[in-house]
């Protein structure tokens, strides 16, 4: 009896099915983030912030996706360097540019909100820094792996990095208790949010297209990676054939 | 829309997404059509997977 994981082992399987669910999570991606500008742009305004708490509808889930994409890396290193399970490093390697994209955007976003809230665009402060450092990380993931020819060890070496920048996510994520400008989470903590329902549901719709947008990056992103190594595999093949003829006449 | 004195800062946050997101969705259908442009060539000259092979020749 195959477990899920090893069914989707075999890449062919995996392209049948990634194909089916693409144009399905795409669309639901779509629908709610359409939902989700409606809502937000609708909302009530913040009794503090004003208008300017609108940025919080792209900065937060953008800020959500850039841990959880590193997470997402983590797990397929993980999956790479102990199971060895064949579509981990694809995984790996499809996650990095678009958690870097979604880390970025949080930060830009997290600037234009700073300048109108906190007087300016940037301040060393633990939570900005240390969501920069994860910034660089992926930037670092990305550049290891390019930088080795041989891609056996761009992935393992790749990996073992993957698995050892984990160590970012609880300090990105305890920053603000370490004498930070940044506000306290209000959604993501034990206990009730502190947000009011009617910014919250706006929030969280919004999370959730901005999560099937990064679920359908992904996919698409693994198709490409399969695509590009089965690119790959022919020219050797094609490579092979050329020179085994090249040698019969000689026989 | 009416967005207040800080009007500029939230259209820039919103654009700026649109932007990025937009620029990676675009490079990844490119990349893909890349990708399958490449193999159909192969495909032309006959070079295909010994699985893809197997199968066609049984």
């Amino acid at each position: 009896m195959q477990t899920l994981t090893q069914r989707l082992a075999n890449p062919t399987r995996f392209m049948a099915l990634s194909g089916r669910l693409l144009p399905w999570i795409s669309a639901s991606a779509g629908v709610l983030i359409a939902v989700g500008l409606y809502m937000a742009f609708t909302a009530p305004l913040d009794y503090q912030q004003g208008h300017a708490a609108k940025i919080m509808y792209v900065h937060v889930p953008a800020a959500w996706l850039a841990l959880i994409g590193y997470a997402l890396v983590a797990a397929s290193s993980f999956g790479l360097l102990v199971f060895r399970h064949p579509l981990a490093d694809v995984s790996a390697k499809a996650a990095a540019p678009i958690g870097a994209v979604f880390t970025f955007l949080c930060l830009v976003t997290g600037s234009l909100w700073g300048k109108p809230m906190w007087g300016a665009f940037w301040v060393w402060d633990p939570r900005l820094t240390s969501v920069l450092i994860l910034f660089f990380l992926y930037l670092g993931l990305i550049a290891l792996r390019s930088s080795i020819e041989d891609e056996a060890l761009a992935a393992n070496l790749t990996a073992v990095l993957g698995l050892v920048g984990i160590v970012m996510l609880p300090i990105i994520r305890f920053s603000v208790d370490w004498n930070s400008i940044h506000q306290q989470p209000s959604v993501s903590r034990l206990g009730m949010p502190t947000i009011h329902p009617s910014l919250l549901w706006p929030l969280l719709v919004m999370a959730a297209g901005m999560a099937a947008l990064f679920a359908a990056l992904h996919l698409k992103a693994m198709r490409n990676e399969i695509l590009r190594r089965r690119v790959k595999a022919l020219r050797l093949i094609e490579v092979q054939s050329a020179a085994g003829m090249a040698q019969q006449p000689a026989e | 829309m009416d967005l207040g004195p800080h009007a500029p800062f939230i259209w820039a946050s919103y654009a700026v997404a649109t932007l990025v997101l937009g620029g990676l969705v675009a490079w990844l259908i490119f990349d893909g059509r890349q990708q399958q442009r490449l193999i159909d060539e192969l495909d032309g000259r006959g070079v295909r997977r010994r699985s893809v092979r197997g199968s066609s020749q049984s």
